[in-house]
């Protein structure tokens, strides 16, 4: 039988079209993504890698919640300029407690994945509440309800831990007890500043700049 | 004796139209937040990493799947010569769908942000969308199935496409584990999330913005041109070798991030390979109309279908490129990609819609364009801001590229961030200007198809006798 003749069965037969598409289009992702989901090596932490602490893990949340990935990617490539300007590239086992993973694809802001310890909690507070007051020509957005809202606002945070825990984040009975004291009396700008400075403490040892 | 359901298909362009204004309006207000950073005037809402997310979702599942749902709703039954299965069913999938996208829209501006690029809604509008898609695919493949052509045109392979792979994408990024009604984290984590989000990412670009846009080219193209299409076996290679093909490019969003190296090096591969029936359909396009070259001089709508074509062959041209290592290095993260975004979505999509719906609405309600000198004019704007868009964007990501990369002569850094940073005001001021542009000639086309279906009732148009 031709091609041609061979097509026409798929054209005049609703549920081989269906069934052909989703064959084609399967392919590549049960070659590509599926090994991707079960490498090992990927899910691995790396040595300094640690689960989020209850502060932390708000602080993360609410970088999601403002959407900061849209303009700072978490993601350091393994090249010269890159690695001056930032630090130590990014390794796969630093983001396995990411959910999701915060890479990012734009940088309109710098990479955040070593910003941890390089600015004081005070510097991030004044640039957080007003960017340019510490950045002159900055073009960030000033984010100053965060100052105003406590970090246990939405009173979560023992669901999250143990949502994350059912994923495999380690945490222990005491840690996911211990939490909501963790925040207590702290905004929202505590929890994010916490955040920030955690990032990159996850770097190899011998690659620590 | 039954009439095409044809009324949902005027909600959905309707639906479709409001939200390009709005979506644009949107898309115009961020790229000023990017000049003048206080205009959020401290409000939650209006800051940039909300309204950003808004805008994307609102042209992608708001304009884009309106127009795309209308469209297949429209053609489906034309190339089946039957009206739509379970017609109710439709206005559920149509109206649903709005809901959704509202509803949604809205919960990304209080914050709900599930953070996967898009897929930003939250896991109850996940399941929102699960169920309406569910409905449109009942109602497609259910008009396909009772049809009474022997032959599934070849626009209705591409709207199946779009369907079917679509809905495995959305599923599969979309699991997580609920935490509360705003915050669900995702089932995968770190490096493997991100491959499964590009996998994601990546196709709902190839099936819904190129996949389901084909579809509507290959229908309302010919019929407009009063042409057949070009070549059909070229139709049947290129939907083919597109359908196993993309699939694969996902990881090109990944280059020289901490994924494994072989799914890097495979997604250039195939991010090359892609470059063949992307441009076999572009060709089967173009030469389809190019025996009605005397309509293309004075027809607007014909003209938008064309030039569509014209820049869907620029974006599936850069694409592979940017997927090279080399170029990828420096285009990757900076302003380049958001100019290959848009010229794949306001020369492609908006402009094959625009042309779409110029020529479907008149023919919707039974009359002539309202005004002709009118959409010409919106031609001239659409095609003036994609070009000063695509060129602001491009200044602005090479120069970002290139100069974040720049070593002296020691080996030390030449440029701060911050210095880079503040060269960018001129392309992005341009940037702006040329939305405004494109805006407002879509705030025209709006203005002319609103007169020209004033007043008017939806026509009613009975499929033919029994062929075979």
């Amino acid at each position: 039988m031709k091609a041609v003749d061979l097509h026409k069965k798929l054209e005049e037969n609703t549920g081989l079209l269906i069934f052909g598409i989703l064959f084609v289009s399967s392919i590549g992702g049960l070659v590509q993504v599926l090994p991707s989901i079960f490498q090992e090596s990927l899910s691995t932490p790396s040595e300094n890698t640690r689960p989020y602490g209850a502060l932390e893990l708000v602080g993360r949340d609410i970088y999601i919640r403002e959407a900061c990935s849209v303009c700072h990617s978490q993601q350091v490539r393994p090249i010269l300029a890159e690695v001056k300007r930032y630090g130590p590239y990014s390794r796969a086992g630093e983001s396995v407690y990411d959910r999701p993973f915060l890479w990012g694809s734009k940088r309109t802001g710098p990479d955040l994945h070593r910003v941890g310890g390089k600015y004081s909690d005070i510097w991030h507070r004044l640039h957080l509440i007003d960017p340019r007051s510490v950045v002159n020509n900055s073009i960030m957005p000033a984010y100053p309800w965060l100052a105003e809202r406590p970090a246990n606002a939405d009173d979560d945070i023992q669901l999250k831990m143990l949502v994350l825990r059912k994923l495999g984040h380690p945490y222990t009975d005491a840690e996911i007890e211990a939490a909501p004291i963790a925040l207590e009396g702290l905004m929202e700008i505590d929890a994010l500043i916490a955040y920030l400075q955690v990032l990159g403490a996850s770097a190899p040892p011998g690659d620590k700049p | 004796m039954e009439y095409y359901r044809d009324r949902v298909v005027r909600f959905l362009v309707i639906c479709s139209i409001v939200w390009a204004v709005l979506g644009m309006t949107v898309g115009v207000y961020v790229a000023a937040e990017l000049l003048w950073p206080t205009i959020d005037f401290g409000q939650q809402w209006l800051s940039f990493g909300r309204l950003r997310t808004l805008h994307t979702n609102g042209i992608i599942f708001g304009f884009g799947v309106s127009a795309l749902m209308g469209t297949a709703f429209y053609s489906v039954q034309r190339t089946s010569h039957v009206t739509l299965f379970a017609p109710r069913l439709a206005w559920f999938t149509a109206v649903a769908w709005q809901i959704t996208v509202l509803a949604g829209g809205i919960s990304l501006l209080a914050g709900w942000n599930a953070a996967k690029e898009y897929a930003e809604l939250e896991w109850p509008f996940d399941i929102l969308i699960t169920i309406a898609w569910v409905s449109f695919a009942i109602v497609f493949f259910g008009t396909i199935t009772r049809r009474k052509i022997k032959q599934i045109y070849v626009s209705n392979w591409f709207y199946g496409g779009l369907i079917i792979v679509i809905a495995m994408l959305h599923i599969v990024n979309s699991l997580a584990i609920p935490v509360t009604l705003s915050k669900s984290y995702s089932l995968f984590s770190g490096a493997p999330d991100a491959v499964v989000q590009w996998w994601y990412g990546h196709n709902a670009v190839g099936f819904l913005l190129t996949g389901g846009f084909l579809g509507m080219m290959y229908y309302f193209l010919p019929k407009h041109a009063n042409r057949p299409i070009w070549s059909y076996r070229l139709s049947i290679v290129a939907f083919w070798a597109f359908t196993y093909s993309y699939i694969w490019a996902g990881p090109h969003h990944l280059h020289y991030s901490s994924i494994p190296e072989w799914v890097q090096s495979l997604a250039v591969a195939m991010s090359l390979i892609l470059l063949a029936p992307s441009w076999a359909t572009m060709i089967n396009g173009i030469m389809t109309v190019s025996g009605a070259s005397q309509k293309l001089r004075t027809d607007p709508a014909l003209k938008f279908i064309v030039l569509s074509l014209a820049f869907y062959g620029l974006a599936t041209f850069e694409g592979p490129m940017m997927a090279i290592k080399s170029v990828n290095v420096v285009s990757h993260y900076t302003d380049w990609t958001i100019g290959h975004v848009h010229s794949g979505a306001l020369g492609w999509n908006a402009m094959i819609t625009f042309g779409t719906f110029y020529f479907l609405v008149p023919r919707l309600v039974g009359a002539e364009l309202y005004s002709v000198r009118l959409a010409n004019i919106h031609f001239w704007l659409a095609l003036a801001g994609t070009m000063l868009y695509i060129l602001a964007m491009w200044g602005a990501g090479i120069s970002q590229g290139l100069l974040w990369l720049g070593l002296d002569e020691i080996g030390e850094l030449s440029f701060s961030f911050k210095d880079i940073m503040a060269s960018m005001p001129p392309y992005y001021a341009l940037r702006f200007v040329a939305g405004l542009i494109f805006l407002s000639g879509t705030i025209l086309m709006a203005y002319n198809l609103i007169m020209t279906t004033k007043g008017r009732k939806t026509l009613q148009v009975r499929p033919p006798e029994a062929t075979t």
